[in-house]
């Protein structure tokens, strides 16, 4: 049976989801600052995690953005193979919704339409970087990131080698949030893909970033391995706003794929603690 | 924050030189807001030998390109924008007289070189409480490149802005001191 699903349909759950990502900080990054203020022991670092508790109450009260950096549009769309889109393409879709978001809600728009030589805004924040996905069954599923780009410009990638082992690989991510420092916004939210091609572990990445704090890697390897991280980067000393503390991280985030048996791709995706996400199925 | 200091903006030489990295302060006054392309005009309009639009002399500029204001109020969310993107640019306007920055994030050294030998202080407001800081911000308007939208200069009034020393005219620099007393770990 084919389920028919309106393109408008998807362009208000993408206005809705934007809207919501930008207001409303999730309740686990909520929890999780409140737990680390209690055992934050720089009292300047505490007065940051202070106002930034502060600051979600005062965006959800008077629907402001959380943060006046709204992001770029990242989407990541699960299509059932038994749905069909009518009435408009999915592209245009998603980017109409985007459009409506950023207009209704008064958020920023932040995209220029040419990243080298001529970097004029586009004005409505669009284009939306879209990831879709055919996935068995008759739903949408879509997920909304509002990416600031503080925490992107200090992502990094590297084709580790086998060699380099689960060593290289712990000492490029911590070395990654060390080099970023106070840049990001800290408390941050680290996303890590491993293995696969390039730009896949730069994908698992990003998709990290948008995963609940209370996740458990399934795989105990893998989640004891951010735990360790974890310990770690909260041992950098960064702290709140990198003015010293041990609260830099609330979170490593790792998915790892099958990889070539030359290679070792390691991504490093840094979100702030203002990390927006929102996700509905249709 | 308790023990925040008053200050009050544009800046006098002796504020600047008596603040700390470190302290907490509260902004008032009135400052200029910048980022990317506006440094990049002005900037070309000092090569060209042409005057600022605005004079920057005792003035302090905040990184922010804030998000639309809702109907009934000054300035939309207005948080701090990374400042190593205005490195660049910022040695040629601190010589012109500039005496403060606020943003957030590392500077690099011929800013922090500059800022000492002109006597000027870089201030951070924390990142992502741009809800928060734009309580504070009571007065809005464009004084240059309105073509920018976000990114054109702006004049805030401001009452009570957070912010901390984070580099000061010696050039102690808060970044440093900070971590230093929290780092466990080398890498
Ligand atoms: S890094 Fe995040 S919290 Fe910081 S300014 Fe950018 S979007 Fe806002």
């Amino acid at each position: 049976m084919i389920r028919t699903i309106q393109a408008s349909q998807i362009t208000d759950a993408v206005t809705d989801l934007f809207l919501k990502a930008n207001r409303f900080i999730g309740d686990d990054v909520l929890d999780s600052i409140t737990s680390a203020m209690e055992v934050e022991p720089s009292p300047q670092g505490k007065a940051v995690l202070n106002q930034l508790i502060q600051n979600y109450e005062i965006a959800k009260e008077e629907l402001m953005p959380v943060c006046q950096d709204t992001g770029m549009a990242v989407v990541f769309i699960e299509i059932g193979q038994d749905v069909h889109i009518a009435n408009g393409g999915l592209e245009e879709a998603i980017n109409e919704g985007v459009r409506q978001a950023y207009e209704k809600g008064y958020l920023r728009k932040s995209v220029v339409g040419d990243p080298l030589f001529n970097r004029t805004n586009t004005k409505d924040n669009t284009p939306a970087i879209i990831y879709p996905r055919i996935v068995p069954g008759d739903k949408v599923h879509i997920l909304a990131v509002a990416k600031g780009f503080g925490s992107e410009n200090m992502s990094a990638l590297k084709m580790l080698v086998p060699a380099d082992g689960i060593e290289g690989v712990k000492k490029f991510i911590l070395q990654t949030v060390e080099n970023a420092g106070p840049n990001p916004c800290p408390p941050i939210v680290v996303g890590v893909g491993i293995g696969g091609t390039f730009e896949l572990a730069a994908l698992m990445a990003k998709r990290m970033t948008a995963a609940p704090l209370t996740r458990r890697n399934k795989n105990p390897e893998y989640a004891a391995l951010e735990d360790e991280l974890l310990e770690k980067i909260n041992k950098l000393g960064i702290g709140p706003a990198g003015i010293g503390g041990q609260t830099t991280a609330l979170k490593v985030n790792i998915a790892s794929a099958a990889t070539h048996i030359a290679g070792l791709p390691v991504a490093v995706n840094i979100c702030c603690h203002a990390a927006r996400h929102a996700e509905t199925t249709i | 924050m308790d023990k925040s200091i008053r200050i009050q903006l544009p800046l006098d030489d002796k504020t600047v030189r008596s603040l700390k990295a470190g302290d907490s302060v509260l902004l008032s006054g009135s400052l200029y807001t910048g980022r990317d392309a506006a440094h990049k005009r002005l900037i070309e309009l000092l090569d060209k030998g042409e005057k600022l639009p605005i004079d920057i002399d005792g003035q302090v500029i905040y990184y922010v390109g804030p998000a639309p204001a809702q109907p009934g109020h000054p300035v939309g969310s207005a948080g701090p924008t990374t400042s190593y993107r205005m490195d660049p640019y910022t040695p040629r306007l601190i010589e012109l007289g500039l005496k403060g920055m606020v943003g957030k994030g590392k500077r690099n050294q011929a800013v922090i070189d500059a800022m000492k030998k002109h006597g000027a202080v870089y201030f951070g407001a924390v990142g992502g409480a741009a809800a928060l800081i734009a309580k504070s911000i009571t007065k809005v308007e464009v004084v240059a490149y309105p073509d920018l939208g976000a990114e054109a200069i702006h004049r805030f009034e401001i009452k009570d802005f957070p912010a901390v020393v984070l580099i000061d005219a010696e050039g102690n620099n808060m970044y440093e001191i900070g971590p230093a007393l929290y780092k466990k770990i080398d890498v």
